[in-house]
C-alpha cells in the first residue's frame, strides 16, 4: 500500500519535474496578442478572409500583413474588438451575404430532361449542360448547400436560398457554382434582380416563367438612366450594389415577376 | 500481308450487350440534304475554331466557316451551300455550348453573289509524288480529325515531335462500343479507300509497320479487308482481336496489338513508337488527298430498340438528329434516353435538336426498358469494379473518397489516369454511379490545376511589374 | 405567362447507359441458394429444433433490420436479401439445440451492434454473423457448446457430446499422446464417410462438407466470389496440419467451420479485401489464425475468431495492396 503510495508519487513527481524544464527552455515564443485576437474572431475557420483560417488570419493580423475588417463573419463589431487589442484602425467594411440570382423554381422554369445521377450542380452540370432548359440557371442540387459552413443555404423548390441571418459572407459559394450565380451583396440592400440570363426577352421566356427580359422597366421607375440604380448585361438588369434603389414600388412594377425585397430572409422552409 | 490473332490480353473489361445486330448488316445510305444545318465550330478536341462568316453571308459547300485557332485545332468548313441564317451558341452533344453556323440549305445565292461550283473543294494531289509536308498540310486543310470519338487533330497526330519516330501505325477497327457499326460498314464497304489511306499515312510517317486491329466479331470486315489489303508491300497485319470492352481505348489497342505499354501520363502513344488512327479518318484522308474532298460528312450509325429502321448513314456534318431519326422512319415507341455515341461512353442528350459532328459516330433512341436508373447506394466491396477497370486502378476507393468530398484521396488513386470507359459503373451490383465519381475528381482536380496556373502567373507577373518598376 | 413545357423528356445521365445486370439483391440471393445443401443436411442430421433455429434467426433479422431501417429514416433494405442471409448464416453456426431466446438475442445483435450502428451494409467492418457467433460463444458458452448428436431422437439416452475437434484438441501435445487420445477419441472422431457427409456433431451448417462444397462451386460458377480466398484458406489449413502433425489434415478440414468459413464468411465482400493479390493474403491469414487458435488456443474451434481478426487487418491488406494503374513504373 505505502509502496504503490509512494510509487505513483515518485512517477508524478518526475515527471512534473520533466514538464517544468521543458516548459522552461522547449518552449516557443509567441506574440501573446495572436491569442488575443484568435479568441475574438468568430472561429469559424471560414476562409471568407482570404487566409487558411482564424488563426492564419489572426497571426497575420498581428504582423501586420492583413487588413483588419477582412473577416466577413465577425463584421465590424469583430474589427473594432480587434482594432482595441492591437491598437490599429479598423478599415470599415460593410457585412456582405451571398445571393442567388435566380428564381426560377420547378413550376417556373422547365426542365428538358429527367437527371439521374449524383446530386451536385457540377457533376450535373458536365451532363448535357443540366437538366434545366435555361442554361444560366440555379439546378437545385445544392453544391452551394454542401460547401456552406454554416448552414445557411438550403434547396426548396429546385432553387437554393440564402438564409441570410446566417450567412456569414465567406463566398464559397460563389466559387463552387457551376452557373456563377451567386453574388456577395451587402446586406444592407433590398432590392435584388434575381435573374441571371442575359439573352434576349423572346428566348428567356422559352426557357423560365420568371425571367429578366432586359426591357429596362425598373430602371425608368426608379429614375431613369442618370439615377444609375441598374447596369445592364446583354439583356439582363442588374442592382447597382455600390448605388441601391430603394423605392420598393419598383418591384411589383416589373412586368417579368425577377425582382424580390429582400428574399435573403426567406430560410427556405 | 497476313492475318493474326492478338496474342495479349489486357487486364479487366467487360462484355457488354453488344446489340450490333440491329445495324450491322444495313448498307450505307447517304442522307437527302436536310433543309437546315447546325454546323458546330467545336467539333474537335483542343481550342474551338473562330467563326468566320455572319448572318446573311451565302456559304458554298466545303468553304472555310470557321478558321483554324490554335495549334490543337482544326478548321470548320460549310458542310453544303447555303445562307448563313443565324450564328449562336447551341449546345452539342457532349453538353457544352458552342458558336455554332444555322445554315439554310434551300436558299440559292442571288446574282452577282460568287459560289465555288460543285467539283471537287481542293485541287486532287497525285500522293505519291507529293513531298511530305504537302500532304500534311492537305490533311490539316481538309479539317480531319479522329472520328472515333476524341476528335484530336489528325495533322498533329502524324507528325511528330522531332525525335520521335513512329515504328507501328495502327488502324483501329476495334469497334468496341456496343450498338455502333459505322466503323464496321465502313470497313466493308470502304476496304479500298481505308488501303489508300494507310499508304497516305505511311507515305506520312516514314516507313513503319502496320496494324489493323478489329474485333473477331466482325468477321466481314476482316474478310474485305483481307482482300483490299492483299498485295500491299511492307509489314502490314490484321490484328484479330478478342471481343472484350475496351479493345478500341487507344492504350489498351496498343498493347493488344503490338504489346507495347504506354508508360503514365503525360506520355502519348508516340513516346512508345504507336500512332493510332480511326478507319473513318483513313478513309478522309483518302479522300481528302486523292479526291481533293474535305471532311464534309460522315458515317453514323442510328439505332436503338426505340428506332423503327436501324440505319448506317452517310450524312453531312452539322445534320440534325431529327433529320436523322426521320429517315430511319421515325421512331415506334417513345424513347425515353437520346444517347450521342455508344452506350458505355457516349452522351446522353436532351433533345434531338442538337446536330451531329465529325465525332459522332452514332445516335442511339433506347426506350425505357433499356434505361438504367444509377444511384448511389453503399458499396458493397464486392470489387467487381477493380477486376473491370482496364486501368487497374480501384474504383471503388475513387468513388467512395469522391462520395466523402476527398478529391485530394481520390487523386492519390490516380484517378487522373481514368479514361472513364465505364466499365466500373457497368459491373456495379449496388448500381453506383462511378464513373461520375470519376468524372467528378478528374474535374475538380482540372479546375484546381487551372486555378494553380492562373495564380502562379499572376504572382510572376505582379513580380515583372515589380521589378520594371524598381 | 408560364412557357409551355416540353412533352417528352429524356433522361439525362452520365455514361455508361447500359449495365451487366448484376445486383446486390442477385448475389445475396445466390448466395443463399449456394447455403440451402447445408442447411437441408442440418436439418436432415438435427431435426426440427435447426428448422426452429433458423426460422427464429432469419425472421428476426428481418424484422431488426426493418425496425433499425425505420428508427434511423432510412429507406428499407430488407428487399436485398442481406438480412435474410445474415439469419441464415447466424444460425447455420449455432448449435441445434440452443434455446431459442438466444438465437433472439445473437440475431438482434447481428443486425443492430454489427450492422446497423456502422450504416448499414457495405459500412460494417466485422461480418455480422460471425461477430455474434463470437459474441453468443462468451456470453453464453454453456449452450454455445452443447451439441446435439446426429439423428439425436434415435438415441433418447445420450442426445449431447462433443465435436469431433475437441476429441482432437490433446493431439497436438505430443505423438505419444496423440496416439493415446487418438484411440481414446475413436469414439469421438466419426470415420471419413461420415465426416464428408456430416454425420457428426457440430452447429447446424458446419457438419456437412459436401454440401458445403457443392454450394461453393455454385458460388465459383455464379462468379459470385472468386477462388483466392477459399483456395488459400483450405490450402494453407491444409499445409499447417500436415506439417504441425496432430490429427491429419483431411480431419482438420472437414470438421468445425473451416469450410462453411473459406467458402461463406471469409469471402464476404463487405468485410474482405478487393483485390486477388489481397484477398490470397488474407485466406491466409484466416488459415494460419485459425490453426494456430485450434493447436494453442484455449477455444476447440478458432475459424471464426480468424476470420474476425482477419475482418479488423482488412482495410490496412486493401492498403498495401493497391493495384498498379495500367502503364505506371511503381
Amino acid at each position: 500500500m505505502i509502496t504503490a503510495i509512494v510509487c505513483i508519487a515518485g512517477i508524478g513527481l518526475v515527471a512534473s519535474f520533466v514538464l517544468a524544464v521543458a516548459d522552461k527552455y522547449l518552449s516557443v515564443q509567441e506574440d501573446p496578442r495572436i491569442g488575443l485576437v484568435l479568441s475574438e474572431l468568430p472561429g469559424a475557420n471560414c476562409g471568407g478572409c482570404g487566409f487558411a483560417g482564424c488563426d492564419a488570419y489572426a497571426r497575420a493580423l498581428v504582423e501586420g500583413t492583413a487588413p483588419n475588417g477582412a473577416c466577413p463573419a465577425g463584421g465590424e463589431a469583430v474589427a473594432a474588438k480587434i482594432a482595441g487589442i492591437l491598437g490599429v484602425e479598423a478599415s470599415a467594411t460593410e457585412k456582405r451575404v451571398a445571393l442567388v440570382k435566380c428564381c426560377g423554381t420547378r413550376s417556373e422554369a422547365i426542365r428538358v430532361g429527367d437527371y439521374n445521377g449524383i446530386c451536385d450542380c457540377n457533376v450535373a452540370a458536365m451532363t448535357a449542360g443540366g437538366d434545366k432548359g435555361c442554361v444560366y440557371g440555379c439546378l437545385g442540387y445544392g453544391a452551394c448547400a454542401n460547401v456552406c459552413p454554416k448552414g445557411a443555404i438550403s434547396i426548396y423548390d429546385g432553387l437554393a436560398k440564402v438564409d441570410k441571418r446566417l450567412c456569414i459572407g465567406c463566398g464559397k459559394c460563389v466559387s463552387v457554382c457551376p452557373k456563377k450565380l451567386i453574388e456577395l451583396v451587402p446586406s444592407s440592400a433590398t432590392i435584388h434582380v434575381l435573374c441571371n440570363n442575359p439573352d434576349k426577352g423572346p428566348s428567356v421566356r422559352k426557357v423560365c416563367g420568371v425571367g429578366c427580359m432586359g426591357c429596362h422597366l425598373c430602371e425608368k421607375n426608379s429614375g431613369g438612366k442618370e439615377a444609375g440604380h441598374f447596369t445592364f448585361q446583354g439583356f439582363l438588369a442588374k442592382v447597382n450594389y455600390s448605388n441601391p434603389p430603394t423605392d420598393e414600388q419598383i418591384v411589383a412594377k416589373c412586368p417579368a415577376k425577377c425582382m424580390s425585397v429582400d428574399p435573403l430572409l426567406e430560410s427556405g422552409h | 500481308m497476313k492475318v493474326v490473332k492478338s496474342a495479349f490480353k489486357f487486364k479487366g473489361g467487360v462484355h457488354p450487350d453488344y446489340n450490333k445486330g440491329l445495324a450491322n448488316n444495313k448498307l450505307i445510305e447517304a442522307l437527302p440534304m436536310p433543309s437546315e444545318l447546325v454546323i458546330s465550330m467545336s467539333q474537335h478536341l483542343g481550342a474551338p475554331a473562330k467563326c468566320i462568316v455572319k448572318p446573311g453571308d451565302y456559304v458554298s459547300r466545303g468553304q472555310i466557316i470557321g478558321e483554324r485557332n490554335g495549334f490543337i485545332s482544326v478548321c470548320v468548313r460549310a458542310s453544303a451551300s447555303g445562307l448563313v441564317k443565324a450564328v449562336e451558341k447551341r449546345l452539342g452533344p457532349a453538353g457544352g455550348k458552342a458558336d455554332a453556323v444555322i445554315l439554310d440549305t434551300t436558299a440559292s445565292a442571288p446574282e452577282g453573289v460568287e459560289m465555288l461550283g460543285d467539283g471537287p473543294v481542293l485541287k486532287p494531289l497525285d500522293w505519291e509524288n507529293s513531298s511530305r509536308e504537302e500532304l500534311i498540310a492537305r490533311v490539316e486543310e481538309a479539317g480531319i480529325c479522329g472520328m472515333g470519338g476524341a476528335g484530336f487533330p489528325t495533322s498533329v497526330k502524324l507528325n511528330p515531335p522531332p525525335g520521335k519516330r513512329c515504328e507501328y501505325l495502327i488502324i483501329n477497327g476495334a469497334e468496341c462500343e456496343p450498338y455502333l457499326c459505322a466503323d464496321h460498314r465502313v470497313m466493308v464497304e470502304k476496304a479500298s479507300r481505308i488501303r489508300l489511306g494507310v499508304e497516305i499515312m505511311r507515305k506520312i510517317l516514314g516507313e513503319c509497320a502496320v496494324r489493323i486491329a478489329v474485333e473477331s466479331n466482325k468477321p466481314d470486315a476482316i474478310q474485305a479487308l483481307s482482300e483490299a489489303f492483299a498485295d500491299i508491300s511492307g509489314n502490314v497485319e490484321i490484328v484479330v482481336l478478342s471481343v472484350l470492352y475496351p479493345q478500341g481505348s487507344e492504350k489498351h489497342q496498343i498493347f493488344a496489338t503490338v504489346k507495347r505499354i504506354v508508360p503514365e501520363p503525360p506520355a502519348l502513344p508516340i513516346d512508345v513508337g504507336c500512332v493510332v488512327e480511326n478507319v473513318s479518318t483513313a478513309v478522309a484522308i483518302a479522300d481528302a488527298v486523292e479526291k481533293g474532298e474535305p471532311l464534309l460528312e460522315r458515317v453514323t450509325t442510328v439505332s436503338g430498340d426505340a428506332i423503327s429502321e436501324p440505319k448506317n448513314i452517310l450524312a453531312p456534318c452539322g445534320t440534325k438528329y431529327s433529320d436523322l431519326v426521320q429517315f430511319c422512319s421515325g421512331t415506334k415507341e417513345t424513347p425515353a434516353k437520346v444517347i450521342s455515341g455508344g452506350t458505355m461512353m457516349g452522351f446522353a442528350v436532351p433533345s434531338l435538336e442538337i446536330a451531329t459532328t465529325k465525332t459522332t459516330s452514332g445516335i442511339l433512341l433506347l426506350s425505357s426498358r433499356r434505361v438504367f436508373q444509377y444511384t448511389s447506394g453503399p458499396c458493397i466491396n464486392c470489387g467487381r469494379c477493380v477486376r473491370a477497370c482496364p486501368m487497374c486502378l480501384n474504383p471503388a476507393d475513387i468513388s467512395k473518397a469522391v462520395e466523402a468530398n476527398d478529391i485530394s484521396d481520390a487523386e492519390r488513386a490516380h484517378v487522373m489516369t481514368c479514361i472513364e470507359c465505364g466499365a466500373c459503373s457497368f459491373s456495379c451490383p449496388a448500381y453506383r454511379t462511378i464513373t461520375q465519381f470519376c468524372r467528378r475528381a478528374k474535374n475538380s482536380i482540372r479546375a484546381r490545376i487551372a486555378a494553380e496556373k492562373a495564380k502562379a502567373a499572376a504572382a510572376q507577373n505582379a513580380a515583372e511589374k515589380k521589378e520594371i518598376q524598381k | 405567362m408560364k412557357p409551355k413545357d416540353i412533352s417528352e423528356h429524356y433522361v439525362l445521365s452520365s455514361s455508361p447507359h447500359t449495365h451487366s445486370h448484376a445486383s446486390v439483391s442477385r448475389i445475396m440471393l445466390d448466395v443463399i441458394i449456394a447455403l440451402l445443401p447445408t442447411t437441408a443436411a442440418g436439418i436432415y442430421f438435427f431435426g426440427m429444433p435447426a428448422v426452429w433455429t433458423i426460422a427464429v434467426c432469419v425472421s428476426t433479422c428481418i424484422v431488426v433490420e426493418s425496425l433499425c431501417r425505420i428508427a434511423m429514416r432510412r429507406e428499407g433494405t430488407v428487399g436485398d436479401f442481406s438480412a435474410v442471409l445474415t439469419g441464415l448464416l447466424l444460425a447455420l453456426n449455432l448449435p441445434a439445440g440452443i434455446p431459442l431466446w438466444m438465437a433472439v438475442v445473437g440475431s438482434v445483435f447481428a443486425i443492430t451492434v454489427c450492422k446497423q450502428v456502422f450504416g448499414g451494409l457495405g459500412k460494417n467492418p466485422f461480418n455480422p454473423a460471425l461477430a455474434a457467433r463470437a459474441f453468443m460463444l462468451i456470453s453464453f458458452t454453456g449452450p454455445m457448446t452443447t451439441w446435439l448428436k446426429p439423428f439425436w431422437w434415435r438415441t433418447p439416452e445420450a442426445v449431447t457430446t462433443a465435436t469431433p475437434l475437441a476429441s482432437m484438441k490433446g493431439m497436438f501435445v505430443s505423438e505419444a499422446t496423440a496416439q493415446a487420445t487418438m484411440k481414446a477419441g475413436e469414439a469421438g472422431i466419426p470415420g471419413l464417410t461420415d465426416l464428408i457427409i456430416g454425420n457428426m456433431p457440430g452447429c447446424i451448417g458446419e457438419v456437412s462438407s459436401a454440401a458445403l462444397l457443392l454450394g461453393g462451386i455454385y458460388l465459383l460458377l455464379r462468379k459470385v466470389i472468386t477462388w483466392h480466398i477459399p483456395v488459400s484458406f483450405i490450402a494453407t489449413v491444409w499445409l499447417y496440419s500436415f506439417f504441425a502433425g496432430g490429427a491429419s489434415a483431411h480431419i482438420q478440414l472437414l470438421t468445425g467451420g473451416v469450410m462453411i468459413g473459406a467458402f461463406f464468411m471469409a469471402t464476404d465482400y463487405v468485410t474482405s479485401p478487393t483485390t486477388s493479390k489481397g484477398k490470397l493474403i488474407f485466406g491466409t491469414g484466416c488459415g494460419l489464425l485459425c490453426m494456430l487458435i485450434r493447436q494453442f488456443g484455449s477455444y476447440p474451434e478458432g475459424c471464426s475468431f480468424a476470420i474476425l481478426i482477419m475482418n479488423s487487418v482488412c482495410p490496412l491488406i486493401n492498403r498495401w495492396t493497391q493495384p498498379k494503374p495500367f502503364g505506371f513504373k511503381k
